[in-house]
């Protein structure tokens, strides 16, 4: 790594102030993936700002009847939350599907957001990475990329999104709240949080440099069965090559391309009364196929249908 | 010289077995210390003064030159003590043409301009902290020039060659027998590289005292590397002081070691101060050693009623350029099958990959996965049970040698296993039986590894207070040297397992070859054994010789050794009295073991069946083993915790590749896709089941006076064809391209 | 930095390099060689220490970050002389070969039964509203962010059975 300073910032207003002030600084919150880029000489902030101990760790009731969860809220939290567990079971289903014990434990809610891709070519910083080093090419593009992007990927960039979490959060309609550096608040969907890479895969979110996630926001819990389901090469303790979260009437797919993925036109489709198998046809109409990565639309196209089955049974159930 | 008929005709303390010792299920010797986390390993060694710490800097290109190398930086960056490229390395020993496992030679690091593989190590920088070294490693700027390069194997057949030295073997008239067969199989079966995954990446601490070079690093052959290092670093054999007492895995890929040891010497000598250099996770994937991947053909002749007439696996594989390393996949097919007409042979292709070498069961993991495989699709042209049909082709001698065997207990395996295991509860038409999402299948197939011995050295001390010291260059890579050699001692002297040190990991001890081939035991053990035999001959001679002694001139040979005690019918004394009589600062014999001159007479293997049950969701394609047993003939067990340990450690090594592990190339950089643990995946909790191993009964007398055999490498052999073949009989699909993961079993069953 | 954590009940001042994980401080700082580096990275588990109770990987985090901490690592379960019951329980059912993931496990099981004991869900719950019970699967799928390349696994699912009633 190299040398940088840090801070421990004691409330939120002073952190995105920190981040204003001081040029290539970054937030630290669980750590688990930033410092694992930093060894890897991927990241190099040369400022931390630590936010894990920012008082934004609970998880509370909204007016509405939804919950508000502290950008904070470990992984674990969260997950064993008893009012996620019986309102937002996919967000639970989802939590644990990803990482391991020891990292749910100290990965953070709007660090898990902010995660970055797993893509090979990404990690290793002897190849040609758009996302790493912009201009220096895509290896992926023609490389070895089984787990690369179907939906909305670019020329300059077929990587994926890696959160699982964030997937039940883009079905569950989830809102994020900031705080910009110049201590506004603001809240958006989840869904515009994240960018598809276009000619600058290097910008992966929509968020403006130093703003900081406080909280995400889930609306009540929408009518309908909920399932999460992950697909990958061992039972645990791995990246999905696919997942898909139903909520209702939403889909949203993990692993398939730069963002958390609504599968919208599934979900006209499916609204519009075809079946699952059907939706999800329509879905992958835009799929793209870049050698290896192909099994994945084939993949969807079984898990999809199977994830929304479940969703209806549990719904069938309440 | 030792012969297989003195083997069988003289007993000896281990097959007396009179205390019970020998097969018990002993805890680890050195299990203390591990489960509390205080058994040093090479990089938490306490050096004599604070160490400085190197890290070292890997190539991005697989083949090529390096133009140009800028260090300014990286000197000028906070706490750096050394930069080191091939520019201003030390002078080392020459590296050999080429090299082997069992021969010492230099083993040069930073040698010269050339890249002959990515992840070659090109540099190192060595500061006062961790952190310093890694932020300088990463500002040193190297500039090379790429040549040509040939990295990929399947494309690259037309450059395969005979393996220096060997031919291949035909019995009968292949060609002929399997052309007038009238059921056959011909098919391929790729099995992927892979990669040891040691949980202990490879390190070295080395500190120098005048021209005295102690190090401690992590590697599974102890003289091997002691000599080499002196070799490099062009010192007398003895100036070298190398342990390795703790290793955090081997499985093949510390049987070498690599540049950690090197550039650890070199540096601390140049520094006057203790020096660690470790292996990032990420650096063990190119800069070590790899499993090679290996394409087989295999053909299958059959007679309607099952009787096999001709078999042929044919294998290509791959080692590095300056290599010689042959993955042998097609070798364990010449003992296992009867069938007239045979032809077994290897083709080797050299490319610009890092090294190839051995891992856990070189030939039989990979070769197994094929013909297991084929057996299995043989059994279902023909209709039959598979484990019928591998009774059937049951040899009575060799195969191919026409040699006896040694002893070979397959069928009992297969049979003690269908029955433990309810293989008569199968349903042999696959895709019939649910569970849930999941399709459950069931499959089987035979294991067999071959054993070997290996000349070693040991020696036993016996001190005043009656404790048996055993001592040997040999280690324990997990493998449980230290708690059988215990055994041994405590069997053989007469003393309780609590009374017995045990003493490895160190080049001054007597030598032995280290652990590897699953010749660990057999080979340490045997030697301990007669050292064991040698001190009760000192013991005895001076009990009868010492008039103080209640043994005084009795019959030497009559003298028995149970409980810490001598005795001669109802005359004893304790063992630690005569010894602070006789020898207060202790009694030490010597013993060793040669390869019998004869042993070559007999077809000596170990020899298993596996069976396995597995889930396969037919929606994505995953597959989870839920239950595997293995039923096992390997000889007299020495101990039964530590042997099945070793077996079922094997047979989730099966499970791995069968289902995940698998290093791809990237033939524009030569490189491979999976650096680190979250790109090669192997099994973790979750991915195993009920997992058992049941060893039979068994002594084989031709194998060592012990007639014990090794057990490391036995686990894997056959089990991951055992995991593709219940994939088969659960869903229909044969997948024969390694791993199995989800994206071919999707496309096999769509 | 100065930075003061409380390792195994000892607190421990310490001046760190802000690059210094927890992992290192523990291991080159305070000697404490416990705890094991198999990947540095997340990906294997041996770096397990427990935080105020709580698992986590200490390669990921830095020692900064842990001001004020309690750490317990393995050298704070239990000694050679006075194993604790899980420690004498992997050595009873031979839960490890080379011995290196070890410490990682141990301390992996130990807040791994308090998750459970605390109710928490796994990707083998089935029904998230209703107490866990620790079956084999469940144990199974709580300690895989441990591997073992020695592949102890059902080795280590007995030890932690064998202790787990008395522990959680």
């Amino acid at each position: 790594m190299r040398p940088f300073t840090y801070e421990r910032a004691t409330d939120a207003a002073g952190a995105v102030k920190a981040a204003a002030a001081t040029p290539n600084a970054k937030f630290l919150a669980g750590g688990t993936n930033l410092l694992d880029l930093m060894k890897l000489e991927i990241e190099h902030p040369a400022h931390l700002i630590d936010v894990g101990r920012l008082p934004m760790a609970q998880v509370e009731d909204t007016p509405d009847g939804g919950l508000r969860i502290g950008a904070m809220a470990t992984n674990s939290h969260v997950a064993a939350d008893a009012r996620v567990r019986s309102r937002y079971p996919v967000l639970t289903q989802a939590i644990v599907a990803g990482g391991s014990g020891q990292l749910r434990n100290k990965a953070t809610t709007g660090g898990n957001l902010l995660q970055r891709t797993r893509c090979a070519y990404f990690y290793d910083t002897t190849k040609p990475c758009n996302k790493r080093q912009p201009g220096s090419g895509c290896g992926a593009l023609e490389g070895l990329n089984r787990n690369s992007a179907i939906f909305g990927a670019s020329h300059a960039c077929i990587a994926t999104h890696p959160s699982d979490m964030a997937v039940a959060l883009a079905a569950l309609d989830a809102r994020i709240e900031t705080l910009s550096p110049s201590g506004e608040a603001r809240a958006f969907p989840i869904i515009e949080l994240h960018r598809l890479p276009g000619e600058t895969p290097d910008v992966e979110t929509h968020l403006i440099p130093g703003e900081l996630i406080t909280a995400v926001v889930l609306p009540p819990p929408p009518k309908g069965g909920q399932a999460y389901r992950k697909v990958r090469d061992r039972a645990s303790y791995s990246a999905g090559l696919a997942s898909v979260a139903v909520v209702g009437g939403a889909v949203a797919l993990g692993a398939v391309a730069h963002k958390p993925w609504r599968a919208v036109e599934a979900e006209s489709a499916l609204a519009a009364g075809a079946s699952p198998a059907e939706a999800i046809a329509a879905e992958l109409k835009a799929a793209s196929d870049n050698g290896r990565n192909g099994f994945k639309i084939n993949l969807v196209s079984r898990l999809v249908p199977a994830a929304v089955e479940e969703a209806r049974q549990q719904g069938r159930g309440e | 010289m030792s012969s297989v008929s003195d083997w069988e005709s003289t007993s000896n303390p281990v097959k007396e077995n009179r205390a019970g010792i020998i097969g018990k299920a002993v805890d680890r010797y050195e299990g203390p210390l591990k489960v509390t986390g205080t058994a040093p390993y090479a990089y938490e060694v306490e050096p004599p003064s604070p160490p400085a710490y190197g890290v070292m800097l890997s190539a991005p290109i697989a083949r090529g030159r390096i133009t140009a190398i800028d260090t300014a930086a990286a000197e000028a960056s906070p706490g750096v003590l050394l930069v080191w490229t091939h520019r201003n390395s030390p002078a080392q020993g020459p590296r050999p043409e080429r090299y082997d496992f069992f021969t010492p030679s230099p083993r040069p690091a930073l040698e010269s301009d050339r890249v002959y593989f990515f992840g070659q190590q090109v540099a190192v920088v060595v500061a006062d902290t961790l952190e310093n070294a890694q932020a300088a490693a990463a500002l040193v700027q190297v500039t090379y020039e790429d040549d040509a390069k040939t990295v990929d194997f399947h494309s690259s057949y037309a450059e395969a060659v005979q393996p220096p030295g060997e031919s291949d073997v035909e019995i009968g008239d292949f060609e002929a027998g399997f052309a007038a067969a009238p059921v056959k199989i011909d098919d391929v079966w790729r099995t992927p590289l892979q990669n040891h995954c040691q949980m202990e990446p490879c390190a070295t601490t080395a500190w120098w005292d005048g021209d005295q070079c102690t190090v401690h690093t992590s590697v599974q052959m102890v003289r091997f590397a002691q000599n080499s290092l002196a070799e490099t670093l062009m010192v007398p054999h003895k100036n070298v002081h190398l342990l390795t007492r703790y290793v955090g895995g081997g499985f093949g890929g510390k049987g070498s070691f690599y540049e950690d040891l090197v550039l650890a010497a070199l540096a601390a000598r140049e520094l006057g101060r203790p020096v660690k250099v470790a292996f990032s996770r990420q650096q063990m994937m190119h800069g070590t050693v790899h499993r090679p991947a290996t394409e087989q053909r295999v053909r299958l002749g059959a007679m309607p009623d099952g009787r096999l007439t001709a078999m042929s696996i044919m294998t290509v594989t791959h080692c590095d350029r300056r290599g010689n390393f042959t993955e042998h996949a097609s070798n364990f097919a010449r003992s296992l099958y009867a069938a007239p007409n045979r032809l077994t042979g290897h083709r080797l292709v050299r490319l610009d990959l890092p090294v190839a070498s051995a891992m856990r069961a070189p030939g039989e993991a990979s070769g197994t996965l094929g013909l297991e495989v084929a057996m299995d699709e043989l059994a279902v042209k023909l209709g039959m049970d598979p484990v019928e049909l591998r009774i059937l082709n049951e040899p009575e001698v060799d195969p191919e040698t026409g040699k006896p065997f040694s002893i070979r207990q397959l069928v009992r395996c297969l049979r003690e296993g269908a029955q433990l295991f309810g293989w008569d509860k199968r349903n042999p038409t696959p895709g019939q039986v649910r569970d849930g999402r999941w399709l459950v299948g069931v499959g089987m197939a035979a294991a067999i590894r071959g054993n070997f011995l290996l000349p070693a050295k040991a020696s036993f001390t016996v001190d005043a207070q009656g404790v048996i010291t055993v001592k040997q260059g040999m280690t324990d890579i997990g493998t449980g040297t230290y708690t059988v050699l215990a055994q041994i001692a405590a069997e053989t002297l007469g003393v309780p397992l609590g009374d017995v040190r045990v003493e490895i990991g160190d080049s001054e001890l007597p030598p032995a070859p280290g652990s590897g081939g699953q010749f660990g035991a057999a080979t340490a053990g045997s030697a301990a054994l007669d050292a064991g035999m040698n001190l009760r001959q000192a013991i005895a001679d001076i009990a009868v010789a010492d008039p103080a002694s209640p043994l005084f001139g009795g019959p030497a040979e009559q003298i028995t050794f149970q409980d810490g005690v001598i005795a001669i019918a109802n005359r004893s004394e304790r063992l630690s009295e005569l010894i602070r009589r006789n020898r207060p600062e202790g009694l030490t014999a010597d013993g060793e073991i040669h390869p019998a001159a004869d042993s070559s007479k007999w077809s000596q293997h170990t020899y298993g069946a596996h069976y396995v049950e597995v889930g396969v969701d037919p929606v994505t394609g995953e597959v989870r083993t839920r239950r595997m047993l293995g039923v096992f003939a390997a000889g007299r067990i020495l101990n039964w915790k530590t042997a099945r340990s070793q077996l079922t450690g094997g047979m989730i090594w099966g499970v791995g590749s069968a289902l995940t592990e698998g290093n791809a190339v990237d033939p524009r950089y030569g490189s491979l896709i999976n650096q680190d643990l979250a790109g090669y995946l192997v099994p973790v909790q979750a991915d195993i089941g009920e997992v058992e191993a049941i060893m039979l009964d068994e002594v084989d007398d031709k194998a060592n006076p012990m007639g014990i055999k090794g057990v490391g490498e036995l686990g894997i052999s056959g089990a991951g064809a055992a995991v593709a073949n219940a994939i088969f009989n659960a869903c229909g699909a044969r997948v024969r391209d390694y791993p199995i993961t989800p994206d071919k079993l999707l496309a096999a069953l769509s | 930095m100065k930075t003061t954590i409380t390792v195994n009940g000892e607190a421990r001042e310490l001046d760190v390099d802000p690059r210094t994980t927890l992992l290192d401080a523990l291991r080159e700082t305070l000697g404490l060689t416990g705890t094991k580096k198999g990947c540095d990275h997340g990906q294997c588990g041996a770096c397990t220490v427990l935080v105020n109770g709580v698992r986590i990987n200490s390669c990921l985090s830095l020692a900064v970050m842990h001001d004020g901490d309690a750490v317990t690592t393995i050298e704070g379960v239990g000694t050679v002389g006075k194993l604790s019951a899980i420690q004498q329980a992997f050595l009873t059912e031979d839960a490890f070969q080379c011995g290196y993931c070890t410490p990682g496990q141990i301390c992996s099981a130990l807040g791994m039964l308090q998750e459970v004991a605390d109710n928490w869900p796994s990707q083998e719950t089935g029904d998230l509203t209703a107490q866990i019970r620790l079956t084999d699967d469940e144990l199974r799928e709580r300690m895989s962010g441990n591997i073992c390349r020695c592949s102890a696994y059902p080795q280590i699912v007995a030890a932690i059975k064998s202790v787990a009633g008395e522990l959680a």
